[in-house]
């Protein structure tokens, strides 16, 4: 009986996603169309082959790889911007006002939108690309860590003063370590954009490599399989990185959870 | 060590514009180890009266002296002690504990060895490592206490460090602090809205009157140390310090 529930909780999550993959299996036989929905042990073959190149456009993985760097570039860039912006505007109320109404006229805007503006001012090539996929991940950064910086407990801070902080030491070994859980889950979503917007951006015209483009360019010789093949690396990718942060969040922000 | 304070008022000025006169005119000498406890009708100015010692809140008119020297901020001979939990929960116990040092520059061998010291004078020596979630609210005050006697201050100011506790925590937290605090030597400035907790702890009850904040009485209790709850003596003082909190609280 008690084992029974155990495994029912543990697996009720997996139930679906085989009974999709049967349904799946069944419309495709069904259907019979490869152009339209191909098999799922045809996607299977793909996966299988990671290292196999496609349509002359370089290997499941090559062009992971690629998309990897491209977005890991982009997210360093946004990251060292928005940090210490966001430290500063949560840090003084003056700095914050200052900031704030442009930001507030810039962050409506998706990413996406930036793109013929980047390609006018940077060309084709990895400068655009790093450029937008910045903008997606820059927001969730900079508003995380205002917030984080903003939460910091006021006692905290009065008792590091009494015991002889400077300035400096206030920010180094107060504010910085109290706000970086919320830090931390603003790289996590802002990683999570990031992602979303490359492989859009890869979709869209400017680039010649990538795993939005090896769909895309999928898609010209009708290779479906291909496509899906190519959606869930991008979504294994995606779960991988997101559940990278959560490791280290449980590891070394638990105090955020537990405190209280 | 002589702490003084002389013609303190502190003047608020409220969201709506109001002015609000917080303390008034509060005149006091505090001599070397003293235990003084700070009582008086909820809202009165006490937290504000022993923030404004801590330098955490600028007095509007009046000085404060340590040892002759004007406070103006915060300083490190003066180590205050919060109601709420104040501990860093990044931080093990011990790198709580020597904190203080850490901002002084101290090597961590060093600091280690003083922090150690203080955790074993608080009752804490197995738990160093320990995080301070993972401890009960009498240990993590405790923590506390170790943290503000690491930098050795020469006074501690605690604003109702104990009531957030439960009533058995809270007796034993007494009796553990009068015992620290004969061994630390230090000069401490109790504020606490129990009578009970400020006649069983204080060698002088300050008594305020309801806001503006002025002294009404200061009660010394005589009574020798450790002191008996049950004694005729403790009894009668506490009764008195109660009246005259009664007065102020109905406004008569």
């Amino acid at each position: 009986m008690y084992t029974t529930k155990v495994l029912q909780r543990r697996y009720i999550g997996l139930l679906l996603p085989v009974l999709l993959i049967i349904i799946w299996e069944i419309a495709s036989y069904i259907i019979n169309n490869p152009f339209f929905l191909p098999r799922f042990d045809a996607v299977l073959a793909v996966l299988a082959d990671p290292f196999r190149d496609r349509l002359g456009s370089g290997s499941l993985i090559s062009n992971a790889i690629r998309s990897i760097q491209r977005v890991g570039l982009g997210f360093i860039c946004a990251a060292v911007i928005a940090i210490p912006l966001g430290i500063m505007m949560g840090w003084s109320d003056r700095l914050y006002r200052f900031f704030d109404s442009t930001i507030q006229l810039l962050r409506p805007i998706p990413p996406l939108a930036w793109l013929p503006l980047a390609l006018a001012w940077f060309k084709i090539g990895l400068t655009s690309v790093v450029f937008i996929i910045s903008i997606g991940a820059f927001f969730p950064i900079l508003l995380n860590t205002i917030d984080g910086i903003k939460n910091v407990r006021k006692t905290w801070l009065e008792v590091a003063s009494t015991l002889g902080a400077s300035e400096r030491q206030l920010l180094l070994k107060v504010i910085i370590p109290g706000a970086a859980p919320l830090i931390w889950t603003g790289l996590r979503i802002g990683f999570g954009i990031a992602w979303m917007v490359l492989v859009a951006a890869e979709i869209l015209p400017g680039t010649t490599s990538g795993l939005g483009y090896l769909i895309m360019y999928a898609y010209n010789f009708g290779q479906i399989e291909l496509i899906v093949a190519g959606m869930m690396v991008i979504g294994i990718i995606g779960i991988a990185f997101d559940f990278l942060f959560q490791s280290v969040e449980k590891k070394k922000f638990a105090w955020r959870r537990l405190e209280r | 060590m002589r702490l003084e304070i002389r013609n303190l008022s502190k003047i608020f000025v409220s969201e709506k514009g109001e002015q609000i006169e917080a303390l008034s005119n509060i005149n006091l000498t505090i001599d070397e180890q003293e235990f003084i406890c700070i009582v008086g009708p909820s809202g009165c100015g006490k937290t504000t009266f022993l923030r404004i010692i801590g330098g955490l809140d600028v007095a509007t008119s009046g000085t404060i002296q340590l040892n002759g020297q004007v406070i103006t901020g915060p300083t490190p001979q003066m180590a205050m002690i919060f109601q709420e939990y104040s501990l860093f929960p990044w931080r093990t116990v011990i790198d709580n504990v020597a904190f203080g040092l850490e901002l002084r520059g101290l090597p961590k061998e060093e600091r280690y060895q003083i922090a150690k010291k203080y955790l074993d004078l608080v009752g804490l020596t197995g738990f160093a490592e320990n995080f301070s979630y993972e401890l009960s609210g009498g240990m993590r005050q405790r923590v506390a206490v170790a943290r503000a006697l690491a930098i050795e201050p020469k006074v501690i100011l605690m604003d109702e460090p104990f009531g957030a506790l439960d009533a058995q925590t809270r007796n034993r937290m007494q009796n553990e602090l009068l015992q620290i605090w004969e061994k630390a030597k230090k000069t401490i400035i109790f504020v606490t809205h129990s009578v009970d907790e400020a006649v069983f702890l204080g060698d002088r009850v300050i008594a305020l009157t309801k806001r503006p904040a002025k002294i009404k009485e200061i009660v010394p209790v005589i009574h020798c140390r450790p002191r008996d709850r049950t004694c005729s003596e403790f009894v009668s003082i506490r009764k008195h310090v109660l009246e005259l909190i009664a007065e102020e609280s109905s406004g008569t």
